[in-house]
């Protein structure tokens, strides 16, 4: 059951978010807490019923990766429970965050077109990073498949018909590495997911992520601004309306 | 059969800061250089559509590309090594500028203590404060003899700054341009620091306060303090780099030109001297020998040891028995950092790379070791780079990783979060070494360079004591959260630290012990110069570039008199 792991040591907590190792950035600190926490509650939040369907339709967003809608489905469904709609704002749906990492999965990031994937091939120790021969194309094909039979399995349901709570449970699950998959644990594909998420809220909307910049309103974050010489010393917070890098292509 | 070109005066490897000066000195003074380098070419007018957070700082654009060549790494000899698939503990350059296009610009002068680290802590401290693992060793230049080439880098960068860390060492003259702005985060600390009784500066930047004109005639812009500066390039030419200093410095001289798309695959030695490199066209994959009088390896830390060792230049260091000096004092840096939550809202998300305040009251042996288990320390900063929405999504312990709660938390605790961190001073160790590695190869065949390295004793003594002193410095700071990082265990590739690696080409007085003299040239080839982090002993409580241009300028003039001359320098 979801409710089961409470308790977040603050041990788990910092190991597992980039404090651990400290938090610099070229030297520059940036923020420390970017990573995320393992050993996390599966929480509870209403909706999680609405379809990747309901995107708004004036949009020329489509697929270039997934080629059945019932697969782009079920990654939409999970990623709005990472991200999900509430009284701030729009979740991962809402935000186009399922075409996002669609768009994404078809490019170099889905072919790790940029990354050493020569073999031989070891699972290594967690100090030594990813070592899967697989591409985030197939760790995703792969996962999203393994969702939908752990909906099955577990609820004789496919993903999409689970209430909130059901899916989060098998998400949970997938986090803590309960999960069987081949090549690549279900904790890393989780991580990749919900990086990925993160990646489709608050990228610039030129990616077909972040619609109509509201990641980025939700958080306060101006996006694109050529400068802030003339505000950096203010004393008060400066709301600003922000703008995308598309604007600088007029 | 790999076709010979002309003969050159001097080849550099890699066009970034380090061949970038060599190029510019060597070219000014008559001699025709050529850099070699296997990145394209990139200018400021490549950076008009920077602020992506997504495709620079995420997706690495600017970085190097790791299809082409890794690094292995395993954390000590008995685990078997594995490449480092992806990006990640640091951030490898490449492509005109290399690390210098997306670097912050923090440029420090290493401290007087350094150089002579090992004289100065057995003095004060006895011989035994460190075990024999520790391979500390002065580096054969003093500060003193450092200070005109330091002086030098930071007239050419146009370094802002304001000159009242009373730690520093002497400085000749002032900082070129006036410190940045002090915005109200950086106050913060400011007022922090002072009543607990140390000494806060500006942080000397790269982004410069005002424009500025170097003594080479070129003209850097001043910062905009746009935020997207760290893993970005400067739209603005603001943020000094090589691609818009010293490359057209050395190219309008009409004594340089680059050659691109060329990876260097070997270092060519006859007798006691090179005679130039072999390398690789990536877009033709022909092969080519370029013959030079002059080899001067600028290709950072990891490629010039690598060259080196598949060259089959100097000895392999031996851990097991000590001998060897090529890929010996491996370090890194060691980063204790603590993250505050407060009440109010701070406009954090913009900034500048550099732009920042700093302590030195816990750095070098500014501050008594005598009951203390480790030495040096670190130099203890804020920082205002300008957040950034994708990775920075701060939540307090306790806070699920996703979900609602999470998504509450990261968005309220964005714009309420501040971090304050120390760069230490990673000691050398006889288990922390480079090599190559004996099964991994990169795309041109050769075999990709060994990493074994792990946090000691000393690390993570050093880290636990300045946790609790900048926890201290956040709580006065007024958070009402203050979350002190965690205790450090073992090394891992994963989350980016620092693009500060040092060591494996080392300098020094004596061939037993380094692999370059102090004027960077190689004890083994005497037309052989070996330039970058790599340089170093052991490595300091600061970013290196400071450091390594001074090194670099004062090995241009070695080159000139090597050039006239020849013979060693020594
Ligand atoms: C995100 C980030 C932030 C940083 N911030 C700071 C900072 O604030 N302050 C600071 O002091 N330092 C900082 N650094 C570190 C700084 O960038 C480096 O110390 C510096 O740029 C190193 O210069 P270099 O010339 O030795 O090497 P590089 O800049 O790495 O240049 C080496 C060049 O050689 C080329 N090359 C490599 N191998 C070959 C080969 N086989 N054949 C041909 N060419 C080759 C590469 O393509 C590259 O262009 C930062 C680094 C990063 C990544
Ligand atoms: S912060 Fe300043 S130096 Fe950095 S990229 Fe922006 S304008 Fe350039």
């Amino acid at each position: 059951m979801a409710n089961e792991q409470k308790g977040v040591s603050r041990r788990d907590f910092l190991k597992t978010t980039g404090i651990a190792t400290g938090a610099l950035v070229g030297g520059g600190l940036i923020g420390g807490l970017v990573g995320y926490n393992v050993n996390k509650d599966g929480v509870q939040t209403k909706g999680g019923t609405q379809n990747a369907e309901n995107h708004d339709t004036t949009s020329v967003k489509g697929l270039m990766f997934f080629t059945k809608r019932a697969d782009f489905n079920i990654l939409s469904q999970a990623v709005e429970r990472i991200f999900p709609e509430d009284d701030l704002g729009p979740g991962a749906i809402g935000l186009g965050v399922p075409y996002f990492i669609d768009n994404q999965l078809a490019g170099n990031y889905g072919s790790n077109a940029r990354e050493y994937m020569q073999g031989p091939f070891f699972a290594g120790e967690a100090t030594q990073g990813y070592q899967s021969r697989l591409t985030r194309a197939e760790i995703f094909r792969q996962g999203i498949a393994m969702m939908e039979d752990e909906a099955q399995k577990r609820f004789q349901k496919g993903f999409t018909e689970l209430d909130g709570g059901q899916m989060d449970e098998i998400l949970t699950s997938i986090q803590k590495n309960e999960v069987e998959m081949k090549g690549v644990s279900s904790e890393f594909f989780f991580r990749l997911l919900r990086q990925a998420t993160l990646e489709g809220a608050y990228a610039d909307p030129i990616y077909n992520g972040n619609t109509n910049m509201d990641g980025w309103r939700m958080k306060g974050f101006p996006g694109h601004q050529m400068a802030y010489i003339n505000v950096i010393e203010e004393e008060k917070f400066q709301k600003i309306e922000p703008k995308s890098i598309s604007s600088m292509q007029h | 059969m790999a076709k010979t070109l002309d003969k050159v005066d001097v080849v550099t490897v890699g066009v970034g800061w380090m061949g970038g000066i060599i190029a510019a000195e060597c070219a000014k003074a008559g001699l025709k250089v050529r850099g070699l380098e296997r990145g394209k070419p990139r200018g400021t007018e490549d950076y008009l559509m920077v602020h992506d957070e997504y495709r620079y700082a995420i997706r690495y654009e600017l970085m190097q590309d790791l299809s082409k060549e890794t690094i292995t790494f395993r954390n000590h000899r008995k685990m078997r090594a594995l490449p480092m698939r992806q990006l990640g503990s640091f951030l490898l350059g490449e492509g005109l500028g290399g690390a210098g296009t997306h670097w912050n610009g923090h440029t420090f002068r290493f401290l007087p203590y350094d150089f002579q680290i090992k004289t100065m802590t057995e003095k004060k401290y006895g011989k035994n404060k460190l075990s024999k693992e520790y391979l500390l060793q002065d580096w054969g230049v003093t500060y003193d003899e450092l200070e005109p080439y330091f002086d030098k880098y930071e007239k050419t960068t146009g370094i802002s700054g304001e000159n009242t860390n009373p730690f520093a060492g002497k400085r000749s003259s002032e900082f070129p341009t006036p410190p940045m702005k002090k915005t109200p985060i950086l106050k913060k600390f400011e007022n922090a620091t002072s009543s607990l009784g140390y000494h806060p500066y500006m942080l000397p930047s790269a982004n410069l306060s005002e424009v500025y004109e170097n003594p080479d005639g070129q003209t850097i812009g001043a910062c905009q303090y746009c935020g997207f500066c760290e893993r970005f390039g400067c739209e603005y030419g603001a943020k000094t780099s090589p691609e818009i200093t010293v490359v057209p410095t050395a190219m309008k001289t009409g004594n340089f030109d680059i050659t691109f798309h060329a990876n260097v695959v070997e270092v060519l030695k006859s007798g006691n001297k090179v005679t130039g490199v072999r390398y690789v066209d990536t877009q033709s994959g022909e092969e080519f020998i370029q013959p030079a009088e002059v080899v001067v390896l600028t290709s950072y830390v990891m490629n010039n040891a690598k060259l080196l060792m598949v060259s089959k230049i100097g000895e392999q260091y031996n851990p097991d028995t000590g001998r060897g000096t090529l890929g010996k004092n491996y370090g890194y840096q060691i980063l204790p950092t603590v993250t505050g939550f407060f009440n109010e809202q701070m406009n954090v998300f913009m900034g500048a790379g550099a732009l920042g305040m700093t302590i030195d009251d816990f750095n070098g042996d500014s501050f008594d070791h005598s009951d203390l288990d480790f030495i040096h320390g670190a130099s203890i900063s804020i920082t205002q780079t300008g957040y950034r929405p994708i990775q920075i999504n701060p939540v307090p312990p306790e806070t699920p990783a996703w979900g609602s709660d999470f998504k509450k938390a990261s968005i309220e605790n964005y714009t309420r979060m501040l971090s304050i961190g120390g760069q230490g001073a990673s000691m050398p160790h006889k288990e922390n070494f480079m090599s190559l590695d004996p099964d991994y190869r990169d795309a041109y065949g050769v075999p990709l360079l060994q990493l074994t390295y792990n946090f000691t004793e000393q690390d993570r003594n050093m880290h636990k004591y300045l946790t609790d002193r900048i926890a201290e410095i956040m709580k006065e700071m007024g958070a009402k959260t203050v979350v002190p990082g965690n205790p450090i265990s073992d090394y891992d590739i994963v989350p980016y630290q620092t693009t500060h690696n040092t060591g494996g080409t080392i300098m020094g007085t004596d061939p037993a012990n380094s692999v370059v003299n102090t004027y960077l040239q190689h004890w083994d080839a005497e037309n052989l110069f070996v330039v970058g982090a790599g340089n170093f002993p052991h490595n300091g409580g600061y970013n290196p570039t400071g450091t390594i241009g001074a090194l670099a300028y004062r090995t241009a003039e070695a080159i000139l008199k090597y050039s006239k001359n020849g013979g060693s320098l020594v």
